[in-house]
């Protein structure tokens, strides 16, 4: 999705939030993401109010105080950014992949199933199974840190059968234009 | 980011991981291999921090992360990220090039039969914030100044009033925002062309 994002041009505007839309957010966060309030309190403390950048595609970027946290597509889920999840990393369920796929992934590739099925990669096992259309953090094989974020296209069961085509589709990864903003 | 702070409360909140990033590739430290740079990350690394370094690049560390990947493999990866490294260094060295051959143009425009505008071209290779430099010319000459595109798609500073031989005094001066413009690099041109919206 941050493939080409120039912050010099593609940025419509910014606006502060509504105090009511601030509480839906977070408590969608909240549900979202496996995280506790205590703990999200550390990323988003409870008295600072947010701002909402608007991008091309409709994609809006939340901030505080210049550093974005997190993101989301037209009302789809919400995405923290990569430096979010590197302090947190316990907050989105995880998939892995093998050496050979990282590059390609650093490129802005999506993720192919047999990234993910053969030896290096990783997926939940069937009872922690995830359904398509989840956010999920992309760690990669011997590797402590996400390479990226993204939304699986099938579910993780179906990935491990059919084994072709994409399997988890890149939305935010490292060193993608977004990662090299600081500060908006 | 907020720092790790405990609250007193029962359930006590996880304190954020603190990640090393690369100051070279602003990658998290494992990843350097994987940007363009990865020869001054590891110089880098071994100066700033020798035992991370030892972590990530001692023989050990490097066996056990050849992991799933066959000899092969693990040269012709070698092999591209060396050719990325290269190519990335070329292009760097060819925008330094340019950045040192490129010039500040000054022009004078006509806009009607008595009054003219200038128009300085070419400030951003030298890293100027082009907004403030507007500015300082604006309240310099005290007339109006502006930042626009011109038709080859580059932007300009436009000032109203023939103010050419000013600016290069100033720019040689290195006022304010104008620092680092060595002198020969401004030329100075005469020019008439019909502007499509009145200055």
């Amino acid at each position: 999705m941050f493939k080409k994002f120039q912050p010099s041009t593609d940025i419509s505007g910014q606006t502060s939030v509504k105090s009511s839309v601030q509480r839906s957010l977070r408590s969608s966060i909240l549900s979202q993401w496996t995280i506790d309030p205590e703990t999200f309190d550390q990323i988003w403390p409870k008295k600072e109010p947010i701002t909402l950048v608007k991008c091309r595609e409709h994609i809006s970027i939340y901030q505080l105080h210049g550093e974005p946290l997190f993101f989301q597509h037209y009302d789809g889920p919400l995405f923290p950014t990569l430096k979010i999840l590197h302090k947190y990393p316990f907050i989105l369920p995880k998939v892995g992949v093998d050496r050979g796929a990282i590059r390609f992934l650093l490129a802005g590739a999506h993720m192919m199933c047999p990234g993910l099925t053969s030896k290096g990669g990783y997926l939940p096992a069937a009872d922690e199974g995830l359904p398509a259309e989840t956010p999920v953090a992309i760690f990669a094989e011997g590797k402590e840190n996400a390479v990226g974020l993204g939304t699986t296209k099938l579910s993780t069961e179906e990935m491990k059968k059919v084994n072709k085509g994409v399997g988890v589709e890149t939305v935010h990864y490292l060193g993608d234009d977004l990662w090299a903003v600081d500060k908006l | 980011m907020a720092e790790a702070e405990q609250p007193t409360t029962e359930t006590q909140a996880r304190p954020p991981i603190q990640v090393r990033y690369c100051q070279v590739c602003t990658f998290p430290l494992e990843y350097c291999e994987f940007g363009s740079s990865f020869k001054k990350c590891k110089e880098w690394l071994q100066n700033e921090e020798p035992d991370l370094y030892d972590k990530y690049y001692s023989e050990e560390a490097m066996q056990a992360k050849l992991g799933t990947l066959s000899l092969e493999a693990q040269s012709k990866l070698e092999k591209e990220a060396a050719k990325k490294e290269a190519k990335a260094e070329a292009k760097a060295d060819a925008a330094l090039k340019k950045k040192l051959a490129s010039q500040v143009t000054i022009k004078r425009i006509e806009r009607t039969k008595r009054k003219h505008v200038t128009s300085v071209h070419g400030l951003e290779a030298f890293g100027i914030d082009l907004k403030k430099a507007a500015k300082q010319f604006a309240q310099k000459f005290a007339t109006g100044a502006s930042v626009t595109k011109n038709p080859q798609g580059l932007e300009e500073i436009i000032v109203q009033g023939d103010v050419s031989g000013e600016i290069v005094e100033l720019i040689e001066e290195g006022a304010g925002v104008l620092k680092g413009i060595p002198i020969d690099n401004v030329v100075e041109v005469e020019e008439k062309p019909k502007k499509k919206a009145a200055e």
